[in-house]
């Protein structure tokens, strides 16, 4: 007989194990799945998990696709570390291209290396001001930031439809609900001559390495952990639980934004009703498969933008619808949940009765 | 004429509300019990996606109905397995649920888009409610009066019978439920199933009665809505039922509205009302709160046995 018996304390390796359980299982529940109502299951699987990684035309689009991932899990991170559930990062990403792409409207006649820069500030300022007043409302009257972030991006979401059907349509565009497309100097530059990649790409990774830093060798990063395991510990410590509420909600709504504007002005060049793609809260998922450290973000968002670039490739072969891809990240979620009880608890053989 | 359009608003107003009261009436009991799970809107959208192909091709919306309030215990049972049985975080594992409630609907709804049903009907034959007037009373479907039975059975479960305190005292101290001799898991579990039944039914109402035909998200958020209002309640299902029909009035504004054409309010804006209702009415209860009460069952979110 098995019994699970409480480790004396979690397990480092399970901890990094985990994820990798949870990715092999989701795997075959996947195939299971699949094959069970009449696809291909093998096939599907392959062609989402695999097919991305071996092939090298493929790596351009993974790097632009996990670029916004990091960003928006980095922030989100930040606060569940610290116990705030911010997890409207998909408003924060919207508000975050909506301001900057107001820098680029304004500046669509002029030319010079400033307007960009000045877009990805604005972008960043759109983030934070909307994660901003989920943390006034926890701060000053302890509302749930949790339902507050979440309701406002329905209203980003709102906003952005308005502008793009209304003031911000291109008069030029065939009546079709878009903004102008973005000049050579309000878009991104790529990494190298002819690449997919844009320099978010690499920015996002610098921003991975700085919020590393940050959270471990900085008394501010500290403090976000102090608040978030222990907040009796922390009140004693002289850490103010709201200064770290309006810090961590105000970084991850700028790194959301930031996000957000870079995908503007990278991948979309313009806005559209399609922007919002749901980056926000695929993040969390990323958040947490990366066990909310920066350096396991970026591998967690790499597996990530393997199966949203996976799912393309398994419509086109297997025909999965692309919902598929939404059901996998799902599932991998619940199983890395599911796989954590392996950090605190072991499954141990019962050699006699106890 | 004015008592018939006045009627009628009042129809929409209850059809309104009525998929929002079941699913908050549900986490209700749940989070009384001491668990939060915030996947109301996940389990909302398998009880729709399950309740509207159960109809589709059965050509029963009683079926529907039954499948749908299946498909959100079954929601709810992944997530107790994982918060309950395996101790995780309850907030990610809600968060988890909605995201996989989102992807399952609309794998499973992929072969449904733009298929159409006939929606749930009035319960009583028309010519109960010939009189405009009678059509408050005689006019609704089987899932509105379902509804309101719903809050008073709750309220005086929880209130008047043994099992409620029961289900209270676990959700106010699992600790010393456990010690008298309470099988706290048990408990929660069985409240966690009820949250993913009325949820699992509140979605349907979406798909069966509401708009009766498939559409991607079409529950739009209101699953978390629904959460805001077991806040807005003080986890009282009184005003629970308050609060779900002034949600309603604000949805048929929105429709009203809508439908009037008034040109000098956008439509985006128009949609925004119910979010941004959400967020003042959640502001305008913290600072009703400022005496110092406590509404929050003690328990609420934190696992058993504690880690």
């Amino acid at each position: 007989m098995f019994e699970w018996r409480r480790r004396r304390e979690p397990s480092k390796a399970m901890l990094y194990l985990s994820p990798l359980i949870a990715i092999g299982l989701t795997m075959l529940t996947g195939m299971l799945v699949f094959g069970a109502i009449g696809y291909d299951g093998l096939r599907a699987v392959t062609a989402i998990f695999v097919t991305p990684l071996i092939e090298p035309q493929r790596w351009a689009d993974l790097g632009v696709k996990a670029a916004p991932l990091i960003m928006i899990a980095l922030g989100l991170a930040i606060g569940f570390r610290a116990n705030v559930w911010n997890i409207g990062a998909e408003g924060q990403y919207v508000m975050g291209a909506i301001a900057g792409t107001g820098v680029a409207l304004l500046t669509h006649d002029m030319t010079g290396w400033w307007i960009l820069p000045a877009m990805a500030l604005a972008g960043i300022a759109g983030g934070a001001a909307w994660a901003a007043l989920p943390a006034l409302l926890k701060v000053r009257l302890q509302v749930s930031e949790i339902l507050t972030s979440l309701m406002l991006t329905y209203v980003a979401v709102q906003f952005l439809y308005y502008l793009v059907r209304g003031p911000w349509k291109d008069p030029d565009g065939f009546n079709f609900p878009q903004t102008k497309m973005f000049s050579t100097s309000q878009t991104l530059p790529a990494v190298a001559e002819g690449s997919l990649v844009h320099v978010g790409v690499p920015l996002a990774v610098v921003l991975a390495l700085v919020a590393w830093f940050v959270l471990s060798k900085t008394v501010a990063g500290y403090a976000v952990r102090v608040v978030g395991r222990a907040p009796a510990a922390a009140r004693h410590g002289g850490f103010d639980a709201n200064r770290v509420t309006w810090s961590v909600l105000l970084a991850g709504g700028g790194l959301a934004g930031l996000a957000g504007l870079l995908e503007a002005a990278g991948p979309f060049g313009q806005l559209t009703p399609q922007f919002p793609v749901g980056y926000g809260f695929t993040a969390i998922i990323v958040a947490f498969l990366g066990r909310l450290s920066p350096v396991g973000i970026v591998f967690a968002a790499l597996v990530l933008a393997v199966t949203y670039v996976g799912g393309e490739i398994a419509q086109s072969t297997v025909r999965l619808p692309s919902a598929a891809t939404g059901m996998f990240q799902a599932l991998l979620l619940f199983f890395l949940l599911a796989t954590d009880v392996l950090v605190r608890w072991r499954l141990a053989f019962r050699a006699r009765p106890a | 004429m004015t008592a018939a359009i006045l009627v009628s608003i009042f129809m929409t107003l209850a059809a309104a509300a009525t998929p929002i009261l079941l699913a908050a009436l549900g986490e209700l009991v749940t989070e009384k019990a001491g668990v939060l799970n915030l996947g109301v809107e996940g389990m909302m959208l398998c009880g729709a996606v399950a309740g509207f192909a159960v109809a589709y091709s059965t050509g029963s919306v009683a079926l529907g109905l039954i499948a749908a309030t299946l498909a959100g215990v079954a929601a709810a049972m992944i997530f107790a397995l994982l918060t309950l049985g395996l101790g995780s975080n309850q907030v990610a594992t809600g968060l988890a649920l909605t995201i996989f409630g989102i992807g399952a609907s609309s794998l499973i709804g992929a072969g449904f888009v733009g298929r159409t049903i006939t929606r749930l009907g009035p319960l009583f034959p028309a010519d109960y409610a010939a009189h405009p007037w009678l059509r408050l009373v005689f006019g609704h479907d089987a899932i509105v009066y379902l509804s309101l039975a719903l809050v008073l059975a709750v309220s005086l479960f929880l209130r008047r019978t043994r099992a409620g305190l029961i289900l209270r005292a676990v959700g106010e101290n699992a600790d010393s439920a456990h010690a008298i001799g309470y099988r706290v898991l048990a408990i929660r579990t069985a409240a966690t199933a009820f949250g993913g039944a009325l949820a699992g039914l509140g979605g349907a109402y979406f798909s069966l009665a509401l708009t009766p035909m498939w559409a991607d998200r079409l529950t739009a958020g209101r699953g978390w809505i629904a959460l805001a209002l077991v806040v807005f309640a003080a986890w009282k299902p009184g005003r629970l039922l308050i609060g779900a029909y002034l949600f309603g009035a604000v949805a048929t504004f929105e429709l009203q509205a809508k439908a009037a054409g008034w040109s000098f309010i956008a439509p985006e804006v128009l949609a925004m009302t119910p979010y941004l209702a959400t967020i003042v009415v959640l502001t305008m209860m913290s600072l009703g709160r400022r005496t110092g009460g406590r509404d929050a069952p003690a328990c609420l979110g934190k696992p058993f046995p504690a880690s």
